[in-house]
């Protein structure tokens, strides 16, 4: 294993698992998808128009 | 109705379900097996280069595109291609461009769940003992011939061929009971179960290719280090041949699963305010994990331990099923090893099978107002079919790599370009980028989106005519000089006799030598069936050489009977499909539910 191909294989396992470990943090520490439809902007539909008075 | 739900029956249930399902449907055989082969027969760790250049110019931009148009499809009520198309581009053509992302995963299913089939015969094999054949390499040549019926057509449908079908029969099955069950509770929850298992699997086997040190002292240089170094040192003249740079990408597209079909219709089931754009990126760097921290790690070192560097010669079928089996007889501890890895390849191809079967299922539902036990029967009955017509016409694999070659991999350019060109030029990326940010967790640059206006149309377009120059036309490559007193001499009536002489590897006694009508000093040789193999003709320079004539797919459709039935039996499927969105989308306008801009 000559030296190029220690930088060029731990480079690479770096990156893809240097950012799959930052995706998965995030979506992990997101929360979960109901609480966050429940935080969400109102959805009922009151039936309003935009222009009325 | 609340924006945020989707108007199709079916949703994911949990925002990490959704990316594990289309990781799923990204991670195969190719993650393992090609993507090895690749590099080592392009440069070695300087193949990472333009391989990491196209996941960011091509591969990630085109995933976030096919996230972003799916949910917006999913949200105007249709879950399929030719309904999504439908709703970005207001044209009557559109639907039927959809109908490609059909074709695509029914015909590549129809071939997959075979190789399915042959990772769990493999991995049964281990269990019995019936793959240990000491370290006699053609022994596992043979094998994998016998077990894929490779010596003639029709060769499995034969009683010996019992226990191969009744394998292609419960793997069939058993990814329609999976989709019988619907995305939530058949493939979400199975790939929720199966992703994990698959990654403990691999590093189980990693560990194991890590500590085998050397194992045969009289070979120090096949060591484990030895298997790294094959693998990854770079040889960076190869960054000058344009081959690696075409091979690097091609590997990211096709490694993440863009231009399926697939990910448009998973991502069609996401909800207004689900993340499209951190999913989008999440599931592709878990695939780049299955590939790169896996695959690269495990495949070909383990193979260069055992086999030396021939192991980088083998084509991806040779790796996996003839070099692999011969490493794992002699490894210590081989035959629990070899289960291992061959039921982590089964479950890993399981998952992408599931997702080929999902958009001709969500096609007839809704194209049709068909119940899911009548779509899937009516979609059991078509691949079917096809997988029969591929079990049939296994001689030498022919049906199974016509079908890899016009529809798992020439189609799938073609429907992402239609898809980026769909994306960039007509849906629009202002659009397009404020679609994609609705209920995102992470923004997008806004120059991936001129990257997929301007950059991935035209990279698409470039890597697609070199790949069909290199693939589709027929080529010639030079085998060996004539010496001069031979090609003094040559003349009609002794060129067979010579030549055979010349060349005993090539020419054969049943082959015949014909002049040339066009060229002078030059001769055709040709095989029993007439077909072209080899020719002599004058270089450059003047010297006579011998060429082997190499056939590109289309002259193939044309001399074998095999590729001419396998591309009639596509053609006759894409038509059927063509007439099914036909009429499913005279419904559609008759009941509103799509509307055309004049």
């Amino acid at each position: 294993m000559e030296r190029g191909g220690w930088i060029v294989m731990v480079l690479s396992v770096s990156i893809v698992l240097a950012l799959l470990g930052y995706c998965l943090s995030k979506v992990m520490g997101l929360p979960p998808v109901e609480v966050e439809d429940i935080k969400g902007p109102l959805e009922i539909d009151t039936g309003d128009t935009e222009y009325s008075d | 109705m609340s924006q945020n739900k989707n108007p199709g029956g079916e949703q994911w249930a949990s925002r990490i379900g959704v990316i594990l399902a289309v990781a799923g449907s990204a991670v195969g055989l190719g993650n393992f097996l090609r993507f090895p082969g690749q590099a080592a027969q392009n440069g070695g760790g300087a193949f990472l280069l333009p391989y990491f250049i196209s996941l960011l110019v091509l591969g990630i931009p085109l995933c976030w595109a096919e996230w972003t148009m799916g949910r917006y499809g999913g949200l105007n009520g249709f879950h399929s291609a030719p309904g999504i198309f439908s709703t970005l581009w207001k044209n009557r053509l559109s639907k039927y461009f959809g109908c490609i992302a059909l074709l695509i995963p029914l015909v590549i299913y129809m071939y997959y769940v075979l190789l399915e089939s042959w990772c769990l015969g493999y991995a049964i094999s281990y269990l019995n003992g019936d793959l240990m054949k000491g370290s006699d390499a053609d022994a596992y040549s043979q094998y994998f011939s016998d077990f894929t019926g490779q010596s003639e057509n029709g060769a499995l449908l034969q009683p010996s061929g019992r226990w191969q079908l009744g394998l292609l029969l419960c793997t069939f099955l058993f990814n329609f009971a999976l989709i019988y069950r619907g995305v939530s509770k058949g493939i979400e929850t199975f790939c929720r179960i199966a992703m994990p298992i698959m990654v403990v699997l691999a590093l189980v086997v990693l560990v194991r290719v890590l500590t085998l040190g050397t194992p045969d002292p009289s070979k120090p240089e096949q060591s484990v280090l030895g298997g790294l170094g094959f693998m990854w040192n770079p040889n960076y003249e190869a960054l000058q041949n344009p081959q690696t740079w075409l091979a690097a990408s091609s590997q990211i597209f096709f490694s993440l699963s863009v231009g399926f079909g697939v990910i448009i219709n998973y991502a069609s089931y996401l909800k207004r305010n689900d993340d499209v754009v951190l999913s989008g990126l999440t599931s592709s760097s878990m695939n780049e994990f299955f590939e790169v921290c896996l695959g690269g790690l495990i495949t070909l070192p383990a193979a260069f331990i055992f086999l030396g560097a021939s192991a980088g010669e083998q084509g991806t079928f040779g790796l996996g099923f003839v070099s692999l089996p011969n490493v794992f007889a002699v490894m210590p501890g081989g035959r629990f090893f070899g289960f291992l890895w061959f039921f982590m390849l089964f479950i890993a191809a399981i998952t992408s099978s599931v997702s080929m079967l999902q958009p001709v299922i969500a096609f007839l539902e809704e194209g049709f107002g068909l119940r899911r036990h009548a779509s899937a029967a009516l979609l059991g009955l078509i691949s079917a079919l096809g997988c029969g017509f591929v079990l049939n016409f296994s001689e030498n694999l022919l049906a199974l790599d016509t079908f890899d070659f016009w529809v798992g991999t020439v189609l799938i350019f073609l429907l992402a370009l239609v898809q980026a060109v769909i994306y960039g030029w007509i849906f629009g990326i202002e659009k397009g980028e404020e679609e994609a940010h609705v209920g995102a967790h992470l923004r997008i640059p806004t120059v991936v989106q001129y990257l997929l206006k301007y950059v991935v149309p035209l990279y698409l377009t470039g890597i697609f005519a070199m790949f069909c120059y290199n693939n589709v036309l027929s080529s010639s490559k030079e085998i060996a000089l004539v010496e001069a007193a031979i090609a003094d001499s040559l003349n009609d009536e002794n060129a067979q006799a010579q030549l055979q002489v010349a060349f005993p590897d090539y020419v054969k006694d049943s082959y015949s030598t014909m002049q040339s009508p066009t060229e002078e000093k030059s001769w055709q040789i040709k095989d029993e069936d007439e077909l072209l193999k080899f020719f002599i003709a004058k270089k450059e320079d003047g010297k006579l050489a011998l060429f082997e004539h190499v056939p590109g797919y289309l002259e193939k459709i044309r001399t074998d009977q095999v590729v001419f039935s396998s591309v009639l039996f596509i053609s006759l499927v894409f038509g059927f499909l063509l007439l099914m969105v036909h009429i499913a989308g005279r419904r559609w306008e008759a009941q509103g539910r799509i509307s055309y801009e004049s």
